[in-house]
């Protein structure tokens, strides 16, 4: 039987998301997805799911999420510490990086993300319906998640089937990823900054300001001049999440999963796609630097990203339950 | 040969939008003439799409002035991908608008259309003038962007253009009829906005349960319709229910009657 679980406390800004929506763009519909893939990767790997089941996506404060409907593995990925408060009232750590399996009446307690984001996976994967090919939440057009939107308290979630109910709990490593510079290819529009402008960008430390959603991050550092004033605007054109946008006052923005689909500013710059899940751990106050690589370069760290994460998935660790070893025994 | 005449002697450029997407670019300006090419490229495109060399592709954006490819990388050479859209981009010519034609209802009572009255007196023209001229022009749908469903459409006629306003609206009620320079639109739903607003259609731009939920697309042509207060309640409250047939606001085949 598949779980269901109640939301207690839903907890600041978390919705569900996937692997995104893609196909509409034209229409003015934005991809969303997880602003961190392969950490919402980890998290589904950890509960037994396929890469891109969807999951609760948590950037501030964490909800409590109660069973009532179970058993129901969760398993919490990201720089979290829930804990478990079983239906008896005894009190577990329920740390990060290890999957738990709760009864109905057990509550899962996540707390608040210490920076970036954190994804809570379960198994079977979270069953809210598909709107237009994905199960991500999209407030501005209603779809998507709950209803179109964030969790709220009294929400009820239902849970997939899972792929295998009798496995035992999974562990693993934490997924890191390293502090070296945010690699972007130059443009679409770097012709419309000056050539001082664009060593700045390389050269200089953009600080992320406190302006920061799923939509985008504003950032505060040096700057970045266009050629002339009437530089600074555009007609409008496609955007994709990565991209740098620098309006009239020279301060960089840098779009994310939620981006509108098309924009007027001029673009300086992307950042690979490889990259982006690293943006997605950064929080107001954290130092950015960018380098300029060309597509094979960006080619190669996605190829690497994802090696990376397979090295990640063999650390997984199955453990033996009881069922198994009384089957071993016979 | 037609795109000749309209913008097919334009050299099409490629710029790469990271490692994702690549943006085929016609010119800088809003042009009929670009955006001709634009709607050729993507008619092309779309007949391409089974190629092998095009499956990569996830999304397809037209714009006024350009399009832009998203891609997934580790599906595609991106490089060979840009290449064969660059290629396409020069062959491919100019396409006119032949998308749908629209006849959509607005009510343009004061209380949908705050900004009609100061309009009219600014350029020295009566209400009626206004409406007439309005609903006489033919709009072309460019693309849509800013908000789902939002379209950007070109044509207003030059007696009835203006810059934004000075001080944006903290909430445009939902489904506007706004204009701004060239520009008209419809606000999807209610948002800040610094577009002037002439009335208020009863007709949704966009329904996510619909399997196509954007009412427009670029290449339409839209023309407006003036009705009554009661016909809009009576049409809003269809839309509501679910019972407004979007094929009832096309022109038949052949333009308009």
């Amino acid at each position: 039987m598949s779980g269901v679980l109640e939301v207690l406390n839903p907890g600041l800004g978390n919705g569900i998301q996937d692997a995104g929506r893609f196909g509409y763009r034209h229409m003015g519909i934005t991809v969303s997805g997880c602003l961190d893939r392969p950490l919402a990767r980890c998290a589904n790997a950890l509960a037994g799911n396929a890469a891109d089941a969807a999951c609760i996506e948590v950037r501030v404060m964490g909800p409590a999420l109660k069973v009532v409907q179970g058993p129901v593995c969760l398993a919490v990925a990201g720089n979290m510490v829930p804990k478990v408060r079983r239906a008896d009232g005894r009190q577990e750590e329920a740390p990060a990086w290890r999957s738990v399996t709760l009864d109905v009446g057990d509550v899962l307690e996540t707390g608040t993300v210490r920076g970036g984001v954190a994804y809570i996976a379960v198994g079977g994967g979270f069953d809210t319906p598909v709107q237009l090919g994905s199960r991500s939440t999209y407030q501005r057009a209603l779809i998507g998640g709950i209803d179109g939107r964030l969790l709220a308290k009294g929400d009820s979630l239902p849970c997939g089937v899972p792929a295998d109910p009798l496995q035992g709990e999974r562990h693993a490593a934490p997924w890191t990823c390293d502090e070296c510079p945010i690699r972007v290819i130059l443009g679409p529009q770097q012709e419309h900054f000056t050539a001082a402008a664009l060593q700045e960008f390389v050269n200089s430390a953009y600080t992320v300001t406190p302006q920061m959603d799923r939509m985008g991050m504003r950032l505060d550092g040096p700057p970045l001049k266009h050629v002339t004033p009437e530089a600074a605007d555009i007609v409008s054109d496609g955007v994709t999440p990565g991209v740098i946008q620098v309006p009239g006052n020279g301060q960089p923005i840098i779009l994310l999963a939620d981006c509108q689909t098309v924009g007027g500013y001029p673009k300086i710059a992307t950042v690979i796609s490889a990259d982006l899940p690293r943006l997605a751990q950064r929080k107001p106050g954290d130092v950015l630097r960018f380098r300029a690589v060309d597509a094979a370069e960006a080619k190669a760290a996605l190829l690497d990203l994802e090696s990376r994460w397979r090295a990640w998935a063999d650390t997984l660790v199955q453990e033996t339950t009881d069922d198994d070893a009384a089957w071993a025994a016979i | 040969m037609n795109s000749n005449e309209t913008g097919g002697m334009v050299q099409a450029r490629l710029l790469p939008v990271g490692d994702t997407a690549w943006t085929v670019e016609f010119g800088s300006v809003i042009d009929p003439a670009l955006h001709a090419r634009v709607l050729g490229l993507t008619e092309a495109l779309e007949k391409a799409r089974k190629d092998a060399l095009f499956s990569a592709i996830v999304d397809v954006v037209p714009t006024f002035r350009s399009l832009t490819v998203h891609f997934d990388p580790l599906r595609c050479d991106g490089q060979r991908l840009g290449e064969a859209l660059l290629n396409l981009a020069q062959t491919s010519g100019a396409k006119q608008a032949e998308g749908r034609q629209w006849c959509l209802p607005v009510c343009f009572d004061d209380e949908f259309a705050p900004d009609l009255a100061e309009l009219a007196q600014i350029k020295g023209m009566t209400r009626e003038a206004v409406i007439e001229r309005l609903t006489a022009a033919e709009f072309r749908v460019y693309m849509i962007g800013f908000m789902p469903g939002f379209p950007y459409m070109g044509g207003l006629p030059a007696e009835l253009q203006m810059p934004r306003l000075a001080s944006p609206r903290k909430a445009v009620p939902e489904r506007s009829l706004a204009v701004a320079g060239e520009m008209c639109a419809v606000y999807p739903w209610e948002s800040p906005g610094g577009w002037r607003l002439l009335g208020r259609t009863p007709v949704p731009m966009f329904s996510a349960a619909d399997p196509v939920p954007a009412l427009l697309a670029s290449g339409d042509r839209v023309h407006w319709r003036g009705i009554d207060r009661d016909t809009y309640l009576e049409l809003e409250a269809a839309a509501k229910a679910g019972t407004l047939d979007r094929s009832s606001l096309l022109l038949p085949e052949g333009g308009r009657s």
